[in-house]
């Protein structure tokens, strides 16, 4: 027989329920802990260039990392999101992509943005919420965003990316682009509606988007088996109708090898594929958090062991494209270049009080521009109270 | 010219819009070959093929974060949301995303291409799951237009200017009118200005406010208080944000007086953010308190739909009540 949608279905005559473990998705490994292959995996195509510049973004985000969280902890930035553990899968997957594949994060993405070619000086101006910033000093530190780069700006509230880069990608295919979309979001996010809305949203209108769940284990203390019941997300593509990829996120050539096909795919037949990433967040959620209230040092220690950066490292050295030596230099060098770029950007000035009202409309309404005059008026009055902008009114 | 009622006159903004530009896209529940359960979409389809007007799964926040992405690439979506009274799923993703898409972006990105045409109102015997008036939520968002004509002339006007503005538009549309509302309407391409009232009577004892349904509603009232040798000067908002303060200020320090009109409930209503404002820009002008009719604060009723509603006979009342003051 047929279903209404005239899709054949079978039929049984005596009832037997479906389990919710009927479907388990394998989890893709190509790279051992050390550094050698699986049996019966192969490496991925990848030329010495494009493999260390994946090395060289992994190192980046995890100096950036350690560097922020302590000028977070001196009080120099608000806030901080670090993205240790999971390097491999945002710099993996972004390695896959075309340069001009949109990319809609979440928030822990910053390899993904390193690896596009966002400047250290472009993260600090962001962090720093200065008027170098490209969003004007108007979100929290993390929010980055660049259009030259296809890197969309950030949103905190979760998941309101996913049905939006099911219209992306759409806009795409319309327009007639060989570019696909690239969606981010954790295994928490998964259980806001708007993934429901955007997984079924992409698969009926055939939108060329790579849903990437990162399956990091907690969505700030919730653990995922308090999170959602069963095999994990990937399987919930195959409800959607759309295929399915899981792989170890701290293996970065399965990534990149997963996010190639899935990018291949979406493209060559017009779909949307999901891959999710096994990969713990090794970090707390954020620099407001602290997760010895609720997991144990033991359970990160065996977590620590599967380090994405070190098992690629002694691959590369393998392939003889790394020096073992090579490392102590670079990360060194690294953080006073980084730290150099902090003192930079902490020093330069806010935004101007007219992004106060600049970009709310495409041109600011006349009771926003109402609004400004009246304030500049109360600023000269009290201008020890706005040190800010006081002295720069006009 | 041609005669069209006012769904017509939004279907033939439309066609016109798609046939402009390759940008416009319109989609939502039902909205494909079926044309929309109103037809405001109808044959368009059939005209601009299923990539450009098509059906939607039933999901209004997956309609509008499918709209914010289309729009962030540079497109023109014109999203339906069924009924208004359906738009609360979608709420995150307009309130949070659309409206904020370019400031929180520094303007590296914007969804200023998007329209939610979405039917709103009552007098339709819809109970409150197919009557409400949303427009005083996201009117209390920065970054948001929303607007509501009053016939098929002004649908047809301010929803072409609506898909042209570089900033999103939430287009309420009184579905009551759809039908019920006809009119002379230019055939060709024409836009009217967002964000200005308009004078749509001139009058010198008190001036009254309303837009979209209650137009209709105020002007019966406005009929029966010149018998009485009330003179009225009457005006359509259009525009709900931004609002043209100024022209309503002009009126009323001509008039001394001012009613609002609206089919929303009172508490919180956008009646509440008009009369504030023109008590501080007409202080010295006013001649009595400003009225506020409006929808009583309670969900839209079925049975009693006539005893809640803002109607012609309680505005009248508040006409006098204003004058006698």
């Amino acid at each position: 027989m047929t279903n209404p949608n005239n899709a054949t279905i079978t039929t049984v005559h005596t009832a037997e329920f479906t389990a919710g473990d009927a479907l388990k998705i394998p989890t893709l490994r190509i790279l051992r802990d050390d550094g050698s292959l699986y049996e019966g995996a192969t490496a991925p195509e990848l030329d010495k260039a494009t493999a260390l510049k994946m090395y060289d973004t992994m190192v980046f985000t995890r100096v950036l990392d350690e560097r922020m969280l302590a000028a977070q902890r001196q009080g120099r930035i608000s806030f901080y999101m670090q993205c240790l553990g999971e390097e491999a899968a945002t710099v993996g997957s972004a390695a896959a992509l075309d340069d001009k594949d949109m990319i809609m994060a979440q928030y822990r993405e910053q390899g993904a943005l390193r690896y596009r070619g966002f400047t250290l000086e472009q993260f600090m101006n962001q962090l720093f919420s200065n008027e170098k910033d490209l969003g004007k000093g108007r979100q929290m530190p993390v929010h980055y965003g660049s259009k030259d780069i296809y890197y969309m700006t950030i949103s905190s509230p979760l998941g309101t990316q996913i049905p939006q880069a099911s219209g992306y990608a759409y806009a795409q295919k319309l327009r007639g682009l060989a570019n696909t979309t690239i969606c981010y979001f954790g295994e928490g996010a998964a259980s806001e509606g708007d993934f429901h809305a955007g997984l079924n949203m992409a698969a009926v209108h055939k939108a060329p988007v790579i849903f990437f769940c990162r399956n990091n284990g907690y969505a700030i203390s919730t653990p995922a088996n308090e999170q959602f019941v069963g095999d994990g997300i990937a399987c919930r593509a195959v409800g959607y109708g759309m295929k399915a990829l899981r792989v170890d996120g701290a293996d970065i050539l399965a990534v990149y090898h997963a996010t190639k096909m899935a990018r291949e795919h979406a493209l060559k037949h017009n779909e949307p594929v999901l891959i999710e990433s096994i990969a713990y967040r090794l970090g707390a959620h954020s620099s407001s958090d602290d997760p010895s209230g609720y997991r144990s040092k033991e359970e990160e220690e065996k977590w620590r062991q599967n380090d994405p950066i070190a098992r690629y490292r002694l691959w590369l050295i393998e392939k003889g494209w790394l020096k073992d030596a090579d490392d102590k230099a670079t990360i060194e060098a690294l953080r006073s270049e980084i730290l150099d770029a902090l003192k930079v950007a902490e020093k330069v000035a806010k935004p101007g009080i007219e992004h106060l009202i600049s970009d709310v409309y495409a041109q600011p309404i006349p009771a926003l521009q109402q609004q400004l005059v009246e304030l500049k008026a109360h600023i000269r009055k009290y201008p020890d109270a706005y040190p800010v902008t006081a002295g720069r009114l006009d | 010219m041609a005669k069209m009622n006012m769904l017509q006159a939004i279907n033939n903004a439309l066609d016109l819009a798609m046939a402009k530009d390759d940008s416009v896209v319109c989609f939502g529940e039902d909205v494909g070959h079926f044309g929309g359960v109103f037809r405001a979409t109808s044959k368009l389809q059939e005209k601009y093929g299923k990539a450009r007007c098509f059906n939607t799964p039933l999901t209004e926040q997956g309609i509008a974060g499918f709209a914010n992405g289309m729009a962030a690439q540079g497109m023109k979506p014109v999203a339906e949301i069924q009924f208004a009274d359906y738009i609360f799923p979608a709420f995150d993703q307009i309130v949070n995303e659309t409206a904020k898409f370019r400031y929180r972006s520094g303007n590296e990105f914007n969804v200023g291409g998007i329209v939610f045409r979405s039917p709103y109102g009552g007098g339709i015997a819809g109970g409150h799951y197919h009557s409400q008036s949303p427009e005083a939520y996201f009117a209390h968002t920065p970054g948001l237009k929303v607007v509501i004509p009053r016939d098929p002339y002004q649908a047809k006007g301010l929803l072409l200017a609506s898909i042209a503005s570089p900033d999103p538009v939430i287009f309420f549309e009184p579905k009551k009118l759809y039908r019920a509302s006809t009119g002379e309407v230019p055939e060709d391409y024409y836009e009217i200005e967002l964000g200005k009232a308009e004078v749509t009577q001139q009058g010198k004892d008190i001036t009254v406010l309303a837009w979209g349904a209650q137009m209709e509603i105020v002007q019966k009232a406005v009929e029966m208080a010149e018998k009485d040798g009330i003179s009225c000067e009457v005006i359509d908002l259009r525009s709900i944000l931004p609002w043209d303060a100024d022209t309503v200020a002009a009126s009323v320090k001509k008039t001394g007086r001012l009613l609002i009109n609206h089919e929303a409930p009172l508490t919180g209503g956008f009646a509440g953010e008009i009369a504030a404002t023109i008590q501080q820009m007409c202080f010295l002008h006013l001649e009595s308190p400003i009225e506020r009719v409006c929808g009583m604060d309670t969900p839209y009723p079925l049975a009693l739909e006539k005893e809640y509603v803002a109607d012609h006979l309680k505005t009248y009342e508040a006409i006098k009540r204003s004058i006698n003051f």
